[in-house]
């Protein structure tokens, strides 16, 4: 294992995102931060939702960001880069083992999850500020999840990147990235979906209900959730699966 | 002194071109339409085997899609072979791949320069990625780019840059961390006269740095000037093999005369064949031959006689001298220029 070039390869991504630092910003935040305005002030102020929503909202929007970053850090240059510019294949031919370079693009598109993660919630409380309540009773469970969260949105980035090509980027977005963000309770606990039986089971198979359930287990506990274990288990089962299929699919691009 | 080495070389691309192209979303959908449509299969390499000793300039010549980006590929990491091996030096290409990969400059025959990045910074990360420190980093980078006249536009973003730029910034790239094997795959597309000088001047120094180039081009006078040997590939195989000029001596008499006639005269090339110093004539479209002698022009006057003895109209003449392009010509029938 080269860790020198390893390290070169990431010092080379974090430069790319310092450059394109203020787009990709209103990228992570824009979207998110509008949702915790109409939802968690305008609704809660005008009376259409009650002020616990507030609380409820922010696992859940921290889990759309986290997901939504590292999917596109990963999945967005993986697709043009194998596609169109090409450009990856320096990194192809550095010395090293080139599921390192796969590994590579996991780690940092997971660094930047985080970050847009652990952003989201102090901009988040400062939009919903009075009458948010949320605890960090165990930081170390904390941690665990978001750090899964983190991967499942890389590892997702990597599989969907080296899968779908530059013509079906739209249909990536509007067949598989929102209707999981819908499903995904993440506007709503899961256990919202008690009257939905049927509804409530198929869901199960969207990892970003794991993701959303857990950050809410560690952050706003006095709401209903699924148990900690389950979604430490899930969250695993996914990431490896993800993990796995996305190596495998970079392997088959990157050689012909 | 790593020298490179291919034995029986075989590439079967399974996948059909549309398909390798779109691909499909998602593997299983993929798979699921490959099950319907029968698979083609495009043979690019048929046994090719090749030895280029350390220290030399090696050509690959062949028309468009005769397998030489496949070669380069296969030889790169960048291809997985279907049958043979390949060393680089004391590697086997495919099971040794870092090592291989340490001793190897690449120049693709597509760009794919990092276009996130100014041309310095292309460079300094490739550096970078195979070791180098800062400084002499910083130090090989200058050079290289002094070097290929790219310094005025050193730390602006390559996306601006035009083609011939592109391509010279990739080469030099390739010879950033002063590997011990250089391919070159097309290198001169796209550059114009001058650049194209620099370029062979480049790589002829470069060579007497005792560093071994492999190099494809269609472009015969580049494979003279450059090459110690060549090797010349049809339809993934090798049909010629040799310096070049003992490719040339090799192809009957030497000379090329192609002729065209105001009509076919089958007559006319009996008589043809009959001249002194003709070795060999073959009708070429309807109403032309490609006369094969050892001398030029002198037969002019012989031919022309000829012709009008017979009441044929002698329209054209093309002589051209002892060429590779006549070699390629003599053993596949066909022309390499388009
Ligand atoms: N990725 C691929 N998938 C399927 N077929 C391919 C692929 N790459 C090359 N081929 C086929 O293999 C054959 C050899 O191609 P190759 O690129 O090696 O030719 P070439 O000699 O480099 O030609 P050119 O002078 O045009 O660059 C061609 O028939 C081509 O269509
Ligand atoms: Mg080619």
């Amino acid at each position: 294992m080269n860790w020198k070039c390893f390290f070169a390869m990431l010092v080379r991504d974090a430069h790319v995102a310092r450059r394109n630092f203020f787009v990709l910003i209103l990228q992570t935040f824009l979207q998110p931060l509008m949702f915790v305005f109409i939802f968690g002030r305008v609704m809660v102020r005008s009376g259409y939702m009650p002020e616990a929503y507030k609380s409820l909202l922010l696992p859940g929007i921290m889990a759309i960001s986290m997901v939504f970053t590292g999917v596109w850090a990963v999945a967005m240059p993986l697709i043009a880069e194998f596609q169109f510019t090409r450009e990856i294949e320096d990194r192809l031919l550095a010395p090293i083992e080139i599921w390192w370079v796969a590994i590579e693009k996991v780690l940092a598109g997971s660094l930047q999850a985080l970050l847009a993660g652990l952003v989201v919630i102090p901009m988040a409380w400062l939009i919903l500020r009075p009458g948010v309540v949320f605890s960090l009773d165990s930081p170390l469970t904390f941690a665990c999840v978001t750090v899964l969260v983190a991967l499942f949105a890389a590892c997702g980035g990597l599989a969907l990147g080296c899968s779908v090509n530059q013509s079906h980027i739209g249909l990536m977005f509007s067949m598989v990235l929102t209707p999981m963000i819908f499903f995904g309770c993440t506007y709503y606990p899961w256990s919202a979906l008690n009257n939905f039986p049927i509804l409530q089971k198929i869901v199960l198979i969207n990892p970003l209900v794991y993701a959303s359930e857990g950050l809410r287990a560690t952050l706003v506990p006095q709401f209903p959730h699924l148990s900690l274990l389950a979604v430490l288990v899930a969250l695993t089962v996914f990431d490896l699966l993800l993990l796995a299929t996305g190596l495998r699919q970079f392997r088959s691009k990157a050689v012909s | 002194m790593v020298g490179i080495r291919t034995q029986d070389l075989r590439k079967v691309y399974t996948s059909s071109p549309p398909f390798a192209a779109g691909g499909g979303f998602g593997g299983s959908a993929s798979a699921g339409k490959r099950g319907k449509q029968p698979k083609t299969e495009i043979v690019a390499l048929s046994g090719l085997t090749l030895e280029i000793s350390s220290g030399e300039v090696f050509g690959l010549l062949g028309p468009n899609g005769a397998g030489k980006s496949t070669t380069v590929g296969i030889l790169t990491t960048r291809v997985r072979p279907t049958g043979g091996q390949a060393w680089i030096g004391q590697h086997e290409v495919w099971k040794e791949q870092v090592p291989v990969k340490r001793l190897i400059g690449v120049v693709a025959q597509r760009p794919n320069l990092d276009f996130s990045l100014t041309a310095r910074e292309i460079l300094l990360f490739h550096g970078a990625y195979f070791g180098l420190d800062s400084v002499q980093r910083t130090k090989r980078a200058g050079e290289l780019l002094e070097r290929f006249k790219l310094s005025d536009r050193a730390d602006q973003m390559v996306r601006g840059f035009s083609g011939g730029m592109m391509q010279r910034l990739s080469i030099a790239r390739a010879m950033m961390h002063d590997p011990k094997v250089l391919f070159l795959d097309e290198p001169s597309a796209g550059l114009d006269p001058q650049t194209r000088l620099l370029l062979w001047e480049i790589i002829r120094e470069y060579n007497e740095s005792g560093k071994t180039i492999l190099l494809t081009t269609h472009n015969m006078e580049e494979a003279d000037a450059l090459c110690h040997r060549l090797v010349i590939i049809d339809h993934g195989r090798a049909i010629a093999l040799g310096t070049p000029a003992k490719l040339k001596s090799s192809v009957p008499g030497g000379f090329l005369l192609r002729l065209r006639f105001g009509r076919q005269s089958p007559d006319l090339l009996e008589q043809l064949r009959a001249l002194n110093g003709v070795r060999e004539v073959r009708a070429n479209d309807q109403n032309g031959a490609d006369l094969y002698a050892d001398r030029g022009g002198s037969l002019i006057r012989d031919i022309a006689t000829l012709a009008s003895a017979g009441n044929v109209d002698l329209q054209d003449v093309h002589i051209s001298e002892p060429s590779l392009e006549n070699l390629f010509l003599h053993h596949t029938g066909r022309s390499l220029r388009e």
